[in-house]
């Protein structure tokens, strides 16, 4: 089964008096622990998709599936469920809560979102910090930290809860070349440790050669479908 | 929930500045208004205590239409010694009854055999009156603790009656009163005491024994002019006088009307407006507190929110159900309000202590020296704690509600 399944996807809003289009009749699918970026240039669709994958947004038509998931049937409360069930969020401004530590940021899916007891998340937390290298970081608030110790966090917060699926919208967009290429190769270690299915979108080409799958967009419609292995 | 209170305080404490502000301003408003309560509330009882306990009772019973021609004192209203049997026996039935004096009201000429002045007087029974007015013996100047206030012939002098006509304990007076038959009759009476005068109707007045003025009126019967009546509880004054009046009602003149009228101290004396206007700024003055903590609490929610757009959205994004979103900043709010509370009353107790032990005094009417007390009960300090704790939590209902319903994608665009 695909993790993601786009069947002629059409997403258009209003804009004052303009009808735009953001996606005309896209169809994808996305295999599990797949490592998919997204490119194509400003306006063309990418974080749109990426929303609407995320059930942050609903088609206006088509058909997206999401673990199976009919995501465009479910009303707000059942979206938050799923995204907090099934899919882990990175973000390109990294958006951690600013008010509690590395380590409070990653728990907070497993307090907040999925409920799980105190000793599964101390094991679950401390396993994802030691696995984006952040384990001696746990106590630091973000503004203590750097824009790429930052990412490592965000990124561990999108795996804690077992996220089968992790969207990152730029994640790379804020960070100088050499730490992008770090998180870019974090990434696709936790992709590998765990399985979990990463979709990005980027502009940067050197980081989207590191992509095993590349979906172009252009003007909301999907040109060219290039898949590669990774060396 | 320890995780949403947890995030609520980091982030009052992230914003220190505001939240020490919107604290201080949510601290004075409690620390005035519970000072305000404590003050006058003290005042109030303190009034009331004095105007029922040392002159006009809980509640008083006279003969129909007696009190609307009060100031003429008519001895033509009074009640005859068979219905006043009757009256007492059906009053010491009575339910939250603790005494019943009667009285003997007229009006008199004093004279210091130099001068002459007029006054009221009231006949009373010392040891019944004790029982009804217990503060009476303390107006009593020079009398030991203890010793009758009144002895047949005597007579207790208001103080500025006194003063006026230069007379003082010892002193041989002469009143002369007309009875209800128009027949003058004078009496010497032998100064007992000065009588400190109190604020309110009758606080003038003067004393003597109730045979006395039933001699010197020449009654032919025992009658009596109103029944003074102690409650067990002040707090059921009304209600008790209504079920006074019902359980009077069966005493009918010819007409078939009532023939008795009950009357509470609310109804005799003008302090009770005076005690209703304190009740009403105490009103007012809570619906400023209300104000005040609304008006505070949902500014500093409604920046908290404004300023906090992207991380909600990003909670949203990542599972976070719109309930826990709108908790957790409903939780500042009542933490809020929680903290301001607290910090107030603790505050106040601490006003109040400077204000009783500072010893501050101040004159109403007739009264001098009244000693300054600030009183708060239990009750109160949890009536306004909780009422703040509740305006905090409704001040912040409005943004947090506006946080739970944010589009996740909107709220992430937010710059």
């Amino acid at each position: 089964m695909s993790v993601v399944e786009a069947r002629d996807l059409v997403k258009s809003y209003r804009a004052g008096d303009v009808t735009v289009n953001a996606i005309r009749g896209v169809t994808f699918a996305i295999e599990p622990a797949s490592f998919v970026c997204f490119v194509g240039p400003s306006g063309s669709g990418k974080s749109t998709l990426l929303n609407m994958i995320g059930c942050l947004d609903r088609p206006t038509a088509g058909k997206l599936e999401v673990l199976g998931t009919d995501v465009a049937r479910l009303d707000r409360r059942a979206a938050a469920d799923f995204r907090g069930r099934n899919i882990g969020f990175i973000f390109q401004d990294f958006n951690l809560v600013p008010v509690l530590t590395a380590y409070e940021n990653v728990e907070y899916p497993l307090v907040m979102v999925q409920k799980r007891p105190s000793a599964e998340r101390a094991k679950r937390v401390r396993a994802l910090l030691e696995a984006v290298g952040m384990a001696d970081q746990a106590d630091k608030r973000p503004d203590q930290l750097s824009g790429g110790q930052k990412q490592r966090v965000a990124i561990a917060r999108a795996l804690v809860a077992s996220s089968t699926l992790v969207l990152a919208d730029e994640p790379t967009a804020n960070l100088d070349r050499d730490t992008a290429l770090r998180i870019i190769a974090l990434m696709k270690a936790m992709r590998s440790e765990f399985g979990t299915t990463f979709l990005f979108s980027t502009h940067d080409p050197k980081i989207m050669q590191e992509a095993e799958v590349i979906l172009t967009l252009e003007d909301g419609r999907l040109t060219k479908d290039d898949m590669r292995r990774a060396a | 929930m320890n995780t949403v209170m947890k995030l609520a305080a980091r982030n009052l404490l992230r914003y220190r500045r505001r939240t020490a502000l919107t604290s201080t301003l949510i601290v004075i408003g409690v620390v005035a208004v519970l000072t305000f309560i404590a003050v006058s509330g003290s005042f109030k009882n303190m009034m009331i205590g004095t105007i029922t306990d040392s002159m006009l009772g809980h509640v008083q019973v006279h003969r129909r239409s007696y009190v609307a021609s009060i100031d003429s004192l008519p001895l033509n209203l009074n009640m005859s010694p068979a219905m006043v049997k009757k009256v007492e026996e059906a009053l010491h039935a009575a339910p939250g009854v603790a005494a019943v004096s009667e009285r003997v009201k007229f009006g008199a000429m004093f004279s210091n055999f130099a001068e002459t002045t007029s006054i009221r007087v009231n006949g009373i029974d010392p040891a019944r009156e004790a029982a009804t007015t217990p503060l009476l013996p303390a107006r009593v100047r020079d009398v030991p603790h203890g010793a009758p206030i009144l002895e047949r012939g005597e007579i207790l002098v208001p103080v500025l009656l006194a003063r006026g006509m230069r007379v003082k304990a010892g002193d041989e007076v002469v009143l002369i009163a007309t009875n209800k038959d128009g027949s003058v009759n004078g009496r010497t009476f032998k100064v007992r005491s000065e009588l400190e005068s109190v604020t309110g109707p009758g606080g003038r007045d003067g004393y003597i024994h109730i045979e006395d003025a039933r001699e010197l009126l020449r009654m032919t019967q025992p009658e009596v002019s109103e029944l003074t009546i102690r409650l067990t509880n002040l707090d059921d004054v009304e209600r008790a006088a209504e079920r006074l009046a019902a359980s009077l009602a069966a005493f009918t003149n010819k007409a078939g009307v009532p023939a008795l009228e009950v009357h509470s101290w609310q109804r005799l004396s003008p302090f009770a407006n005076i005690a209703k206007m304190i009740d009403m700024l105490t009103v007012f003055i809570r619906a400023i507190l209300v104000a005040i903590v609304l008006v505070s609490v949902m500014n500093v929610m409604v920046m908290a929110v404004y300023e906090r757009i992207r991380e909600i959205g990003t909670l949203a994004a990542i599972g976070t159900r719109p309930t826990r979103i709108l908790a957790m900043f409903v939780s500042e709010g009542l933490l809020l309000g929680t903290l301001g509370s607290a910090a107030g009353i603790l505050l106040t107790l601490g006003v109040t202590a400077v204000i009783n032990t500072a010893g501050l005094t101040f004159d109403f009417g007739q009264q001098q020296g009244i000693p300054l007390v600030a009183q708060l009960t239990v009750p109160t300090l949890a009536t306004v704690g909780a009422m703040v704790v509740a305006i905090a939590l409704l001040a912040s209902l409005q943004p947090a509600w506006k946080a739970s319903r944010m589009d996740p994608i909107t709220a992430l665009r937010h710059v």
